[in-house]
C-alpha cells in the first residue's frame, strides 16, 4: 500500500503546470474560448508535439510515457485548475481508454495519431430520451454488406465541433433498453450523412447534437465484438467519471483558494471579511470536502482494475461524493463573494459554472447513489 | 501509488487475524453479543492479551515497546481488530501520556512509567477540563505552588474519564499566574491515591458513569514528577491534543458500525420486506458508506502519503471532526433502526434473573449509545475549536 506519486508522475504534473500557468491564464482562455473556433488549437500541439502529454497514459509499444489512469488523473486536475477545455477526456481518456481496452490493428493505428495530436475524438453516446442510461440507445447500426448504415440522434457531444473522429454508441440488435445489442464504432467525424449542430455550452466548451442520416460506415469501425458493447462503454465510462472527478478536485481547490484570497482582501465593517468565524469555518467546510474529493479521486483510479461490480461501486461512491462536494463548494465560493461572484467578471463564477456541469456529468449524485445501493446494499 | 498487499502484508493479516481468533477472551464476546457495560477488567483483559504478545503499542517507538510496524501493518492491525469487534484499548496511557512521557520526560520518569502503562499495570486519566475552562483550555485555573521539592495543587478538574478506576492522572495545572495564559502551564503526573484528592461521578445521558469531577485539596506532588520544563506543560497539551486527533477517525470500528446497523436493517421487518428495503432508510446509509470511505481514504493518504511518518499535523482535525459526524450518525441510524425497542431503559440482567429481556439484545444499547456519543463532536477540542485550528493552522486565516 503506498499513496505517493512515482518520480515521472510528479514530472509531468509539474510540466503541465508550468504550461498551463503561461498559455491559460483567464484573460487569455475567455478570449479563444469565445472565438469563432471556441479554442486555440495550438495548445493541443504543444501538449502533444513539445510535451509529450497526451501520450502519458498510453503504453510505451504505442509512443506513451507508459502510464495509465492516474497520469490521466493528474492530467485532468491540473486542466480543471485552469479550467481547460482541451479534449483530453474524450481523445485520451474514453477514446483512448477503448482502444487500449480492445487493442490490435485499430489502437495500433489509432493510439499513436492521438499522442502526436492529430486526432480529436468525441465521444457520442447521450441521446435526448436516455438519462444516463447508456444502454437506452434509439441510434441504430444497421448491417450492410461488409460495413453498417448508421442513423440517430446524439445529444450534448462534447468536442464535436473540433472532433476528426467520433464515437458512438449504436443498437446492432436488441429492444432500446436492452443490455444486449449495443456496439462501439469509431468513426471519421466528416463522414456523408453526419449532420452537426453546433453550439457553446455554458462552462465554456463547445458541443454538438449529431444527426447520422444513413451514414454508411466501413465494418473495421467496430470496436469490440457486436452487440455486446455495453460492459465495454460501462468501463469507458467508469473511467471517464473518476477522470472527470479529479477535474473536479482541481476545480474546486482553485474556488475555494479563490474564496480565500478574496475574503482576505475584501473589507466590511472596517475589517477583511476573513476575519469573521462564521466564514471562517464556512471556508474550513469547503477546504474538508476538496480534500475528500481529493480522496475519493484516488479511492476510485486506484479501484479501476477491480472486478467490474466492485468498481462500478468505487466509482458511484466517488462521484455521489465529489457531485455533493463540488456543489456546495461552488456555491459558497459563489455566496461568500457576494454579488461580483454573480457577475462573468471573475474567474470564480467560471469555475462555478464547470463545477456546476461536472456534477451532472456521467451522472448526478442521486444516479450514483442508486447504481451503488443496487451493488451493496442488496437486501 | 497502489493498494495492494504485498505477501508479507497478507502473511500478517492471517497471523493477525489467526491471533485475534485463539487468544480473544470468550467471556468479552459474550458481554458484546448481550450488548453490556464492559468493566475495567473487561477492558484490561484483552490490553493483556495484546500486551504479552508485544502488540499492545503499535504506534509507540520499538526502543519504548513499539512493533516497527509499517503504516501498511498498523492499517492492518487495525481493521482486524475492528473486523473481529474487539473492545477499543483505553487510550488515557497508550495513546495519550505514554507519547508525552516518551518524546517529554526525563530518563527516570520514562523506566518507571512507560513498561507499567504497557502491562496495564497502571490505569490513567486525563485531567485537562476545568468547570470555567472548555473549549478554552489555557484559561484553566488549579495552581501547583513549589513547596520544597513538592508542589502543592488546589483546584477542580471535570469531565474526567474513567477516574473512577485510575491510579494516576496527568494534570495541567498553573504555575505562573503572572505569564501569558498558555505560558504559565505545567504537565504533572499525580499519583490518584495522593490524600486531597476526590473523585466524584457524574452521571451522562444514556446512564453511564464514565466522567467525573476530580477535586483536588491541597495535593502533595513531588516535582520530579512533572514532565518537560516548569510552565511548558503546553507544548505536552498540543503534542497530546494531535496524538489524540489521529485515533479518533475511528475508520475501521466505523465500518464494523455500519455492518453491526446493516444486519438490525435485515432483521427489522419495515412492512412486508425489510427496513433494509426501505429507500429512505437504506439511502441514509449507503450516504453513510459513501462518507466513511471518504474519511478510510483520506486518513491513508495522510498514514501512507507523501507526509507519512512526519506525525499528525493540523489537518488530522478533519480526521477528528468527519469521524466524529460518522460515529454520531451510526448511532443515530441504529436508533432510528430498532423502532419501538429503542425506548425501554435496560440495564442488564441482575444476579439470578432469569426473566426474558425486553426487546432484541441489538435494542437495548441503541438508544444509551446515540446519547452517549454526542460527546464525540465535544472532547478531544470540539469540532468547532477544530475548525478554528484548520483556519489558523492549515488555512492561513
Amino acid at each position: 500500500m503506498d499513496f505517493t506519486y512515482t518520480e515521472t508522475q510528479d514530472m509531468i504534473r509539474d510540466t503541465l503546470s508550468r504550461f498551463l500557468a503561461d498559455t491559460y491564464d483567464f484573460e487569455t482562455r475567455q478570449k479563444f474560448i469565445n472565438s469563432d473556433s471556441g479554442r486555440d488549437p495550438a495548445i493541443w500541439t504543444t501538449l502533444a508535439q513539445e510535451l509529450g502529454m497526451l501520450g502519458a497514459a498510453f503504453s510505451e509499444e504505442h509512443g506513451g510515457l507508459g502510464g495509465g489512469a492516474l497520469e490521466n488523473a493528474i492530467v485532468m486536475e491540473e486542466l480543471g485548475k485552469v479550467l481547460g477545455i482541451e479534449p483530453y477526456l474524450p481523445t485520451v481518456v474514453i477514446a483512448g481508454g477503448a482502444l487500449k481496452a480492445v487493442g490490435g490493428a485499430q489502437a495500433d493505428a489509432v493510439i499513436p495519431e492521438i499522442i502526436a495530436g492529430n486526432a480529436i475524438i468525441a465521444f457520442a453516446y447521450a441521446e435526448p430520451q436516455g438519462r444516463y442510461d447508456l444502454a437506452n440507445l434509439r441510434t441504430t447500426a444497421r448491417k450492410d454488406g461488409a460495413g453498417y448504415v448508421l442513423n440517430g440522434h446524439k445529444g450534448v457531444v462534447y468536442a464535436a465541433p473540433w472532433a476528426t473522429h467520433l464515437l458512438v454508441t449504436a443498437r446492432t440488435g436488441g429492444a432500446q433498453r436492452d443490455r444486449d445489442g449495443v456496439s462501439l464504432f469509431l468513426i471519421d467525424a466528416n463522414l456523408p450523412g453526419i449532420v452537426r449542430r453546433d453550439y457553446p455550452t455554458v462552462d465554456g466548451s463547445r458541443a454538438s447534437e449529431i444527426y447520422f442520416e444513413n451514414v454508411a460506415i466501413p465494418g473495421d469501425a467496430l470496436l469490440g465484438g457486436e452487440g455486446d458493447g455495453l460492459a465495454l462503454v460501462e468501463q469507458i465510462v467508469d473511467e471517464a467519471t473518476v477522470a472527470i472527478c479529479a477535474e473536479a478536485t482541481g476545480v474546486m481547490q482553485k474556488l475555494h483558494e479563490g474564496t480565500l484570497e478574496y475574503t482576505q482582501q475584501r473589507k466590511q465593517f472596517g475589517v477583511p471579511i476573513a476575519k469573521f468565524q462564521v466564514l471562517q469555518h464556512r471556508m474550513v467546510d469547503m477546504f474538508m470536502e476538496v480534500e475528500q474529493a481529493r480522496s475519493m479521486t484516488i479511492m476510485g483510479t486506484l479501484k479501476l482494475s477491480l472486478p467490474a461490480n466492485e468498481r462500478m461501486a468505487a466509482v458511484s461512491a466517488a462521484k455521489n461524493k465529489v457531485a455533493r462536494g463540488a456543489n456546495f463548494v461552488g456555491q459558497n465560493a459563489i455566496q461568500t463573494h457576494g454579488g461580483i461572484g454573480i457577475t462573468q467578471e471573475l474567474a470564480i463564477g467560471h469555475y462555478f459554472k464547470r463545477a456546476t456541469m461536472i456534477e451532472g456529468q456521467f451522472g448526478s449524485a442521486d444516479y450514483h447513489m442508486d447504481r451503488y445501493e443496487r451493488i451493496t446494499l442488496a437486501d | 501509488m497502489d493498494m495492494e498487499f504485498s505477501p508479507e502484508d497478507l502473511a500478517f493479516q492471517k497471523e493477525v487475524r489467526d491471533f485475534i481468533a485463539e487468544n480473544y477472551p470468550a467471556e468479552l464476546r459474550g458481554k458484546q453479543d448481550e450488548g453490556e457495560e464492559m468493566s475495567k477488567e473487561d477492558f484490561l483483559a484483552w490490553h493483556k492479551v495484546l500486551y504479552n504478545k508485544g502488540w499492545v503499542a503499535p504506534a509507540w517507538p520499538v526502543e519504548y515497546g513499539g512493533t516497527g510496524w509499517t503504516p501498511t501493518q498498523r492499517f492492518i492491525f487495525s481493521e482486524e481488530t475492528a473486523r473481529a469487534d474487539c473492545v477499543r484499548l483505553m487510550p488515557f496511557g497508550l495513546a495519550m501520556v505514554g507519547p508525552v512521557i516518551y518524546t517529554f520526560g526525563t530518563p527516570e520518569q520514562k523506566a518507571y512509567f512507560l513498561p507499567r502503562i504497557l502491562s496495564g499495570e497502571d490505569w490513567w486519566c486525563q485531567g485537562y477540563s476545568e468547570p470555567g475552562s472548555g473549549s478554552d483550555l489555557a484559561s484553566l485555573r488549579t495552581a501547583a505552588i513549589p513547596d520544597g521539592d513538592d508542589y502543592i495543587v488546589n483546584g477542580q478538574k471535570t469531565w474526567t474519564t474513567m477516574a473512577q478506576y485510575a491510579d494516576w492522572g496527568f494534570f495541567l495545572v498553573r504555575t505562573d499566574k503572572d505569564a501569558k495564559q498558555q505560558e504559565g502551564i505545567s504537565f504533572l503526573l499525580i499519583d490518584m491515591k495522593s490524600p486531597g484528592i476526590t473523585v466524584r461521578p457524574i452521571i451522562t445521558l444514556g446512564g453511564e458513569h464514565e466522567v467525573n469531577e476530580v477535586w483536588l485539596e491541597d495535593v502533595r506532588v513531588p516535582q520530579s514528577q512533572r514532565v518537560y520544563d516548569e510552565n511548558k506543560g503546553w507544548t505536552c497539551a498540543k503534542f497530546l491534543l494531535a496524538h489524540e486527533r489521529t485515533g479518533i477517525a475511528g475508520v475501521a470500528a466505523s465500518k464494523r458500525g455500519v455492518e453491526k446497523v446493516k444486519a438490525i436493517a435485515r432483521t427489522e421487518l419495515d412492512g412486508d420486506k425489510s427496513l433494509l428495503s426501505n429507500p429512505f432508510f437504506k439511502r441514509k446509509i449507503a450516504e453513510l458508506e459513501v462518507d466513511l470511505t471518504a474519511l478510510e481514504f483520506t486518513e491513508l493518504r495522510s498514514l501512507a502519503g507523501p507526509n507519512a511518518g512526519r506525525g499528525p499535523g493540523p489537518e488530522s482535525s478533519l480526521l477528528k471532526i468527519k469521524g466524529s459526524e460518522i460515529q454520531q450518525r451510526l448511532t443515530e441510524l441504529s436508533l432510528e433502526a430498532v423502532g419501538h425497542y429503542g425506548a425501554p431503559y435496560f440495564r442488564g440482567f441482575g444476579e439470578g434473573d432469569n426473566e426474558h429481556p425486553i426487546g432484541p439484545d441489538y435494542a437495548h444499547r441503541a438508544a444509551p449509545s446515540y446519547f452517549n456519543m454526542r460527546k464525540t463532536t465535544i472532547y478531544g477540542g470540539s469540532n468547532e475549536i477544530q475548525r478554528n485550528i484548520i483556519a489558523k493552522m492549515v488555512l492561513g486565516l
